[in-house]
């Protein structure tokens, strides 16, 4: 007996086999979009590997962090390597994780029977900034320092749970040595084992509903034209990755990510600070609103405007049209339009617009 | 009742009461202790002559930064550093003679009065005595 045959009949292949075979994807005008899931899923799988080789050499503790990024960037072959492009590549995911929610959204791929698919996607999102936000801590450097104290003071304003939170997330009252271990252990432990189950959830969905048409094209009543999803849509998602695994390597080689001076809690926050792009908009919202509106603190109203924006964007698939057509499919499409234009435009205002 | 339905409204509520008793202990585990710190009353935030008019430093006042500023004419302000909007730590800026904070362009001017920007209180004030050749920062009394 061959060792293809020995696991075929120990390991199920054949239904395996047969699932592959039968996959198909609808070829239509918006099919570009249906590539960035599996964009996002390839960078995930970068950061997985080039994770678990930081952790190799990284310390999570206040008196070692800093000093143990610095020894990896310069004493470890090809550590600054590895650590620019976990950091380009976390980039990158979070961007493609973006083109693929709101293309998601603009071609209402959340309607029924998709609306946990949708949902697991939200979260999946939540888990990526989590991961970023966790993450930057981690080198313990002056810009991480603050971000995390301002990212854990604005937990703080959530009504009711917000000292709560902000004390789970801090390990106490300040960011101390306390904070780093904790974050470690949220970045390399709590947020994977829930990233797991997420994305296992969301893909099993996506194979079991297959991919969405979206209304304009099931409009058209044309039949549907499909690819095979082996070896045909693979191989241009192949084409995709390799394309993205060359930008990394040229951004990593040419824009070596920076370390930055030790964190120092004493110390004033630097001149220029600002987060990560992807928090940008809501920094720039925070920094423009006055400190207080109708009575209420103004960083109070934006927290909680951020999350019932949030809660909103999650449940659209119960709020929109069934069949994403007529009238108030047109108003949910005008809400991502605008919140499409609104994250861009304050996101471009924080690198143009000038400062104190 | 069935003794069905009362059976498994029993397992339901054995499983709920199984997840709080494991839950409890690792809510509580998660949220850290709080410890009693002496609260700080006074620090020596630098030393006569350390800083320059027009200077500042930032310094720990307790678990806190805080700052200590040299006013044009000499004088030295001090407050806590920690930035009523965000928590950030702010900083002086000779050049607007006013207490700036990076993070979201938050100003203060020199009584600690949040004068512009997303600052919703003003700096808590300490007060500043010269003794000997230290300059000690102190909780304000009248506060």
């Amino acid at each position: 007996m061959s060792a293809r045959e020995w696991l075929r009949t120990r390991l199920g292949l054949d239904a395996l086999q047969h699932v592959v075979e039968e996959k198909r994807v609808p070829v239509h005008r918006h099919s570009l979009w249906y590539y960035w899931g599996g964009m996002t899923l390839f960078l995930f799988g970068v950061q997985v590997a080039t994770g678990i080789l930081l952790v190799l050499y990284y310390r999570p503790s206040a008196g070692e962090a800093y000093e143990s990024v610095r020894f990896l960037m310069t004493q470890v072959s090809f550590g600054w390597l590895v650590r620019s492009i976990h950091s380009w590549s976390a980039n990158l995911m979070v961007a493609a994780a973006m083109v693929h929610m709101f293309s998601a959204f603009m071609l209402k791929a959340y309607r029924q029977p998709r609306e946990v698919t949708w949902l697991t996607g939200m979260a999946l999102f939540a888990l990526c900034l989590a991961f970023g936000f966790s993450g930057y801590l981690l080198p313990w450097n002056q810009l991480a320092f603050f971000a995390t104290k301002v990212g854990t003071d604005i937990m703080a304003d959530v009504p009711l749970v917000g000292g709560f939170l902000a004390r789970l997330l801090r390990g106490g009252d300040q960011i101390t040595g306390g904070t780093l271990t904790r974050f470690f252990g949220f970045h390399v432990a709590v947020l994977p084992a829930l990233m797991t189950a997420v994305l296992g959830t969301h893909l099993f969905l996506v194979q079991w509903h297959g991919m969405s048409v979206p209304p304009g094209v099931e409009q058209e009543g044309r039949p549907a034209k499909t690819m095979k999803f082996v070896p045909n849509f693979l191989l241009r998602d192949i084409v995709g990755w390799l394309a993205a695994l060359a930008a990394l390597a040229l951004l990593a080689a040419l824009f070596p990510w920076e370390l930055g001076l030790k964190a120092d809690p004493y110390a004033p926050a630097p001149a220029g600070i600002k987060p990560e792009w992807y928090f940008a908009w809501m920094f720039q919202t925070l920094r423009i609103l006055p400190s207080r509106v109708l009575g209420l603190e103004g960083e109070m109203l934006g927290i909680v405007g951020f999350g019932l924006a949030a809660v909103v964007w999650a449940a659209v698939p119960f709020l929109d049209a069934p069949d994403g057509r007529g009238t108030r499919a047109r108003l949910w499409s005008l809400v991502g339009m605008l919140a499409i234009a609104y994250v861009i435009l304050f996101t471009v205002l924080v690198y143009v617009g000038g400062r104190a | 009742m069935k003794r069905r339905t009362f059976l498994d409204g029993l397992i339901a509520l054995s499983g709920t009461a199984l997840g709080a008793f494991v839950l409890y202990p690792v809510m509580r585990y998660l949220v850290p202790p709080r410890i009693p710190e002496a609260a700080t009353q006074r620090v020596v935030a630098a030393k006569k002559g350390e800083l320059a008019v027009g200077g500042f430093k930032t310094f720990p006042f307790g678990a806190e930064p805080g700052i200590l500023v040299r006013t044009a004419d000499g004088e030295y302000r001090a407050f806590s550093a920690v930035c009523t909007h965000l928590g950030c730590t702010v900083q002086y800026r000779g050049d607007s003679r006013a207490i700036w904070c990076a993070c979201h362009d938050g100003l203060y001017d020199l009584e600690g009065r949040n004068v512009s920007g997303p600052p919703p209180r003003p700096l808590e004030r300490y007060d500043v005595h010269v003794v000997g050749d230290d300059v000690v920062v102190e909780k304000a009394k009248t506060a």
